[in-house]
């Protein structure tokens, strides 16, 4: 979907291991991952549960130690989690703040911006509402705000519309979509649900079993011009990409179930 | 306010099965007090009428008359004078073992290799009944105010550490995490998430705190002072002014509960409606 011949690389990831060091031994979680993200791009990365999704996000995130491989990160990177985790003792506009609070970045400039996305995405009379009298859509698209107000050049979701019942995700992914790509965000995002990667994304990653490596990697292109989550689900071409996935996916997890009998 | 106003809306347009269910709820609520305020009364009333006919002895039952009559004189048994000192006590313990409580439950959740080394120690100092430690804390801080100053803060001080603590670790984890995401350091998640988060435990714990202090600084006084209603109980009972004893406890029923209330009214202030 990206036009930009020259498109630039915000995230290189190399050869990326992590093993973890329990009282029962060692668990290797991932084995020489490799791809990259271009600047503007959506990476789905999809795979079986616990094959170690979040770990590599929480790895891209700095928030947990690689323990092999070489990491590019080009800008700042933004995180969102399943959970809004909207703290309910604050008013939305001092829930979005929360993260310029903690960064010491609480600036006229930075809280003109914040006011403006709050604006912008419906969210501005609200601000003086608390958590509790909000949506589960609305809160998610709080939490987005909160998080685009450090002005990421990259954000990472981990499942982050999971939490949410079906229709509001529709929904929110469509807002979510739209807002990241106005910004002009680019974003990687851990998911369980591979229509819900499909819709989104202009390439899925495919891990399988842990320890999890790259499998496959699908270019997703629709040929359409205003593509939103919700509009490619009507294109044919988006079962075709599930079935593949889907039936891919199916094989690791019988392999587990194999290796689990023996 | 601003629920205040809805509910009144909403109070215009109800159905008249709404307004039936509503009148039921207040009338059972009326019932209940109505019955609890009438126990009080009968209680009051035959334990009079029994003491005034002779049927039990006044002489070590007392009477509510001379009860209520001791309670007028406030000034003539220096009552006054032992209300202040046991409250000052129960303050000054309960202020200091709330505090230093807080202080101490923080440093152990700040520290996991201090929480573990102090865990079985801990364990077994709330274990221990502190009134045992009464006449050791006399011995090394001297029989008087301090003594029992020290004996409030012996009994609320585990407790307070425990439960605060309790409350802390138990912090919602996710919340925590997303708070790392924005590189918080420990310091942050502590002011900005898990101290907010805790205004309940810590509500709770306070009501809790006031009713241990009171029995500390009673047990204290009981044991050393020369003064506070824990003192005047004591020397009532051993001059059979049995008057003096039942009006000192009521007196304390009092204090006690009106400090319980002014916790409850301050959690109110702080909490508000915000949710």
């Amino acid at each position: 979907m990206n036009n930009l011949n020259v498109s630039k690389k915000v995230l290189e990831l190399k050869n990326i291991c992590k093993t973890y060091q329990a009282k029962n031994g060692e668990i290797e979680a991932l084995k020489n991952i490799n791809f990259n993200v271009n600047e503007g791009e959506f990476v789905s990365i999809i795979g079986p549960s616990g094959c170690g999704k979040s770990t590599l996000l929480s790895i891209i995130a700095g928030l947990e130690p690689k323990t092999k491989g070489d990491m590019y990160i080009d800008g700042k990177i933004g995180y969102m989690l399943q959970k809004d985790n909207l703290l309910e003792w604050r008013t939305i506009y001092k829930n979005v703040l929360l993260g310029l609070e903690i960064k010491k970045n609480l600036t006229e400039e930075n809280k003109n911006y914040v006011i403006e996305l709050l604006k912008k995405y419906g969210l501005y009379e609200f601000k003086d509402k608390y958590p509790m009298q909000l949506s589960g859509g609305m809160r998610q698209r709080v939490a987005l705000i909160r998080t685009l107000a450090i002005r990421p050049n990259i954000l990472l979701l981990d499942e982050a519309f999971s939490a949410l019942d079906y229709q509001t995700r529709l929904m929110v992914t469509e807002d979510i979509y739209k807002i990241l790509k106005q910004e002009g965000i680019t974003a990687i995002m851990v998911t369980h649900d591979i229509s819900e990667a499909i819709s989104m994304s202009d390439r899925v990653v495919v891990l399988g079993q842990r320890p999890a490596t790259v499998k496959n990697i699908y270019t997703i292109d629709f040929e359409m011009d205003n593509r939103t989550p919700l509009n490619c689900r009507e294109n044919p071409k988006f079962s075709k990409y599930f079935n593949i996935m889907w039936k891919e996916l199916e094989e690791y997890d019988k392999e587990e179930e194999k290796k689990d009998r023996k | 306010m601003t629920k205040r106003k809805k509910r009144k809306i909403e109070n215009e347009l109800v159905s008249e099965d709404r307004k039936k269910y509503l009148k039921r709820i207040k009338i059972n609520k009326t019932k209940v007090f109505v019955t609890q305020i009438s126990i009080a009364i009968a209680f009051i009333v035959i334990w009079e009428v029994l003491a005034r006919m002779g049927k039990i002895d006044s002489f070590i039952t007392s009477q509510p008359s001379r009860i209520l009559e001791t309670f007028l004189n406030l000034s003539s048994n220096d009552l006054l004078e032992h209300l202040r000192i046991t409250c000052t006590e129960t303050l000054v313990g309960f202020l200091l073992g709330t505090g230093l409580g807080i202080i101490i439950a923080i440093i152990l959740w700040l520290s996991p290799f201090i929480s573990k080394v102090a865990q079985p120690f801990l364990v077994i100092l709330n274990a221990l009944p502190k009134t045992a430690l009464g006449p050791v804390i006399i011995i090394w801080v001297g029989a008087g105010m301090p003594a029992i100053i020290v004996m409030a803060l012996a009994i609320s001080l585990i407790v307070t550490i425990l439960d605060i603590l309790n409350g802390l670790m138990n912090t919602d984890k996710e919340k925590i995490r997303m708070c790392e995401t924005f590189n918080a350091n420990k310091l942050q998640i502590l002011t900005k998430i898990v101290i907010p988060a805790n205004i309940s435990t810590l509500f709770n714990t306070l009501k809790v705190n006031i009713g241990l202090s009171l029995v500390g600084v009673i047990t204290g006084e009981f044991l050393v002072s020369k003064g506070g209603l824990g003192y005047l109980i004591v020397y009532g009972g051993q001059v059979f002014k049995l008057d003096l004893v039942m009006t000192s406890v009521i007196i304390l029923a009092i204090v006690a509960a009106l400090m319980y209330e002014s916790i409850t009214i301050l959690e109110k202030i702080i909490v508000k409606t915000k949710q």
